[in-house]
């Protein structure tokens, strides 16, 4: 059996301490719980009529909506991220040099700027300009134009992880440039980098949130309206974080299932980027120059 | 820009302290401790930054704390980035062999001792580019402050922008000066990572 804890297995005096440590600190978080939960029913945050809205369906309901639009802006976002990072990748890569020039300028600029930058640039600049849009492109655009530049490098960083030989290989069968690209090093490199795909996309619905502060109606803003009507503002906040938490907690032990699926299978590390998704759990795979993604 | 510059040094040692607090408790044999600071880290990680900002903000008054927008921007930033500094470290202390822990443990050193001596030490090390990598997505991240309200650099550039119609030079002014504050902080770590990096 190997232990969760760092260290061999403990002797009597040391499980002794482990012991007595342990009851203490139990004693201090539940003491901690019992606190909180004072102070939050002396103000009336417990009562049942803050908490009932949330059995109405009319309430699930307006939250399930923000829910959806949320999953929707999120979704596409990715889609669209991800085919304009795979062409910059390829771009970056490429021996065309106004191509590659033009890649890292898009890929450093873009990764460089906060994305709520981004948004209200969408959101408030462009209209001045004569761009006029829904409130979900201006949010799907910042997201898209964003991640797709955080994409751009993790797929760099996958297609460079992959051994010279395979390029080396393809090219001895004859094939070019593109055919060694597209049938040989693309599909392995795209399976070390589901992981890190996955755990940008959990970057970005967690992102998505920020169309709130341009008003867009997804998840938060719709907690946020509901806060205000029912002047439950704490209640509908913790609600949200739990479906988020719920979502995103999901998502990441799928990635984390793929990732020891796909070491299993092929016996290669999953690549991971600086900062980039947070899973670094396999950080002697970690390709060098590779992306500082936001977290 | 020195407002930016502020909340996220500020945020980042903090952050730094409580991640390294976090993850030692993480591999700590005590159970109780180890549940706590797990469960905190999978909860406030995987929150939006902003909806953890509304709670601290919007949430907090209602059972009666309030405080102003900077410290909350710092609590909430230093709150959340320290979680993602937490598995970092534990990643890093992953990567220390087993029989240093265990070594450490053979010549009598306690749990605390073995952490603060042997173990940190050398984990540290090997996850100073990631850090960096958070550091710099701290900074991106600490442009949220300005919805609720922080005078920091993108709210400035959106007070620029909306009150010249000037938009694009705004824009323009302002991702420049978070290039000139994420680039040196990448070359930065990428200079210290070679520096302290242990060769096994």
């Amino acid at each position: 059996m190997t232990p969760s804890f760092l260290g061999d297995a403990l002797g009597p005096r040391g499980r002794r301490t482990t012991l007595i440590v342990s009851v203490a600190s139990a004693l201090l978080l539940v003491g901690l719980v019992i606190v909180a939960l004072t102070r939050l029913s002396a103000k009336g945050q417990l009562d049942a009529a803050r908490w009932r809205p949330f059995t109405q369906w009319p309430v699930i309901k307006f939250f399930l909506v923000g829910l959806r639009t949320t999953v929707e802006v999120a979704l596409v976002s990715m889609a669209a991220a991800m085919v304009i990072g795979g062409a910059m990748a390829l771009a970056r890569l490429s021996r065309t040099g106004p191509a590659r020039w033009l890649a890292v300028a898009y890929v450093e600029f873009f990764r460089g700027v906060p994305l709520v930058l981004l948004i209200f640039f969408c959101a408030l600049g462009l209209p001045r300009y004569g761009v006029r849009m829904s409130l979900f492109w201006y949010v799907a655009l910042g997201l898209i134009v964003y991640n797709s530049a955080v994409l751009a490098e993790i797929f760099r960083a996958g297609i460079l992880s992959l051994e010279r030989g395979q390029t080396e290989a393809a090219y001895s069968l004859g094939m070019g440039y593109w055919q060694a690209m597209l049938l040989v090093i693309v599909p392995q490199a795209a399976r070390r980098m589901v992981p890190a795909i996955v755990s940008q996309l959990i970057t970005l619905l967690k992102d998505t949130s920020l169309g709130a502060a341009i008003a867009f109606e997804e998840l938060l803003r719709r907690a946020q309206i509901n806060g205000e009507f029912f002047q439950n503002r704490l209640q509908s906040l913790v609600v949200v974080a739990a479906v988020y938490i719920v979502v995103n907690f999901g998502l990441s032990r799928l990635a984390r299932r793929l990732e020891v699926r796909q070491r299993r299978r092929y016996n290669a590390g999953a690549i991971t980027v600086a900062g980039g998704g947070m899973d670094l759990a396999v950080l002697g795979a970690q390709v060098q120059g590779a992306a500082s993604a936001a977290i | 820009m020195g407002r930016t510059l502020e909340l996220s040094v500020v945020s980042f040692v903090l952050a730094f302290i409580l991640g390294i607090a976090i993850a030692a408790l993480r591999v700590s044999p005590v159970p109780p401790l180890r549940w706590a600071s797990a469960t905190y880290v999978e909860l406030v990680r995987n929150t939006p930054l902003l909806v953890l900002m509304f709670l601290m903000v919007f949430g907090l008054p209602s059972i009666g704390f309030t405080y102003s927008y900077f410290t909350s921007a710092i609590v909430v930033l230093s709150a959340y980035t320290g979680t993602f500094v937490a598995e970092t470290v534990r990643s890093g202390i992953n990567a220390v062999s087993k029989g240093q822990a265990e070594a450490a443990r053979a010549i009598g050193l306690t749990f605390p001792q073995m952490i603060r001596l042997v173990v940190m030490p050398q984990a540290l090390r090997t996850v100073v580019g990631p850090l960096g990598g958070i550091f710099i997505a701290l900074l991106k991240n600490s442009s949220l402050a300005v919805v609720i309200n922080v005078p920091e650099l993108t709210s400035a550039a959106n007070t620029v922008g909306t009150s010249t119609a000037r938009f694009i030079p705004a824009f323009l002014g302002a991702a420049a000066a978070y290039l000139v504050l994420t680039v040196p902080s990448g070359f930065a770590s990428t200079w210290l990572e070679r520096r302290v990096a242990i060769r096994r």
